[in-house]
């Protein structure tokens, strides 16, 4: 009989918290809505990574290693960058750049909103070593694919807490960004109209684009390349015109695919004796304080070019450059909405929203030529 | 896990720089894109 119960004697109160942890994550996936696709096989992961003695990771048995499916497809799939990089293909292909280049100048703000990176760079460095610091900014990218590929190639010890932060707090925008954008706006502001003027983009603009922009990235931050060549990659299957399977599997099939195993081989790095720690507490915090800042920092900026344009900018669409797509555009647009029902800013959210993909991806281009 | 306050100001350097780094990037792409817009636009 033995042999039914002598595994539960193993339980720690650790692994129980971790089981909570995985639970609430199910929950915020299901009751909650908040991104299902990424929280709930996290969830799922981090329960099964913390059951005593689990088989799913790599464990030591009798001084013989036995290995984990979750710690092989960690192997195979994170640690070499090859998940969150195919991703990126699927994301570059449902990205139609097309309110971006009607209005150009919209791409500013996308760079004005990672402010938040830096700021949390020089606070994370307070407590940690510069990598480590520059790996948590970068959960400030809201992008997951680029803190993965960041905090892989600056060898940082909390790769778990920092993939868990970055996929949460993308979550969390609509709840982290309304207040933060009122608190730095005034109703009047929030009230301004933006017309929307459609104008034609030729087909081979939106071709040139995504080439021009791995060109262009990629000879001032080459270690980007990777990052911004699969997007971009993704785009031009997207906008090509003669791959059009290819772009609904990279799309679909593809993004569904890598998301699955993405988000369940995170949890490989959620064991409770690399979780929970104070680090993991204060990685989080500083997670939020990168969002806050982003969001501030896209908002102020165009309240300072408001100061000298003739026809002023809604400052709440600078929010929209943080890369969280398309939530963050969503929510800019939503709460124009509620000050004006008449006062359609989706197009030019959405744009900025576009260029906070690309200028997230820079900015981690940015940090590994500053650190790597 | 070391507290060192100072940490903050000497790195206030990457933040000017990777603000400035990033702006001007950005700054290079609208301009190509703009560009590349006008020449496919000419009539």
């Amino acid at each position: 009989m033995e042999i039914l119960y002598e595994n539960l004697l193993d339980i720690t109160w650790q692994q129980l918290v971790m089981w909570l942890i995985g639970g609430l994550l199910i929950y915020l996936a299901i009751a909650k809505e908040m991104e299902p696709t990424l929280l709930l096989p996290i969830g799922f992961g981090a329960i099964m990574v913390n059951l005593p003695n689990s088989g799913a990771v790599s464990q030591m048995v009798d001084g013989v290693l036995q290995e984990g499916a979750l710690s092989t497809l960690f192997e195979a799939g994170i640690s070499n960058e090859l998940f969150p990089l195919i991703l990126f293909i699927g994301i570059g292909a449902m990205i139609d750049f097309g309110p971006l280049l009607t209005n150009p100048k919209l791409m500013i703000f996308g760079a004005a909103a990672q402010f938040g990176i830096f700021f949390t760079l020089c606070l994370a460095s307070v407590f940690f070593d510069i990598n480590d610091a520059a790996s948590i900014a970068i959960i400030g990218a809201a992008d997951g694919p680029t803190s993965i590929v960041v905090a892989l190639k600056l060898g940082s010890k909390y790769l778990g807490a920092i993939m868990v932060a970055a996929y949460s707090y993308m979550a969390l925008v609509p709840i982290i960004q309304p207040p933060i954008i009122k608190l730095l706006t005034t109703k009047h502001e929030r009230m301004i109209r933006m017309p929307y003027r459609p104008k034609e983009v030729k087909k081979v603009t939106k071709i040139l684009f995504p080439i021009i922009i791995t060109l262009i990235t990629g000879l001032i931050a080459p270690a980007s390349v990777s990052l911004i060549g699969f997007l971009m990659f993704g785009n031009l299957i997207r906008e090509c015109g003669v791959l059009n399977s290819l772009s609904e599997t990279a799309q679909k099939v593809l993004a569904n695919l890598i998301t699955i195993f993405l988000g369940i081989t995170i949890a490989s790095q959620m064991q409770a004796e690399n979780f929970l720690q104070k680090e993991t507490l204060l990685i989080l915090g500083l997670g939020l304080v990168a969002f806050i800042f982003d969001t501030a920092g896209g908002v102020i900026f165009a309240k300072i070019l408001n100061l000298f344009l003739k026809e002023k900018i809604n400052p709440m669409i600078g929010a929209a450059g943080i890369s969280a797509f398309p939530m963050s555009g969503r929510i800019v647009h939503k709460m124009g909405l509620k000050e004006d029902p008449q006062n359609f800013l989706l197009m030019h959210s959405i744009g900025v929203n576009v260029s906070g993909q690309i200028a997230s991806v820079i900015a981690g281009g940015l940090i590994l030529k500053f650190f790597m | 896990m070391n507290i060192n306050p100072m940490a903050f100001v000497d790195n206030l350097y990457y933040m000017g720089v990777g603000m400035l780094c990033i702006l001007i990037v950005m700054g290079i792409i609208i301009g190509v894109t703009v560009f590349l817009n006008w020449i496919t636009n000419r009539k």
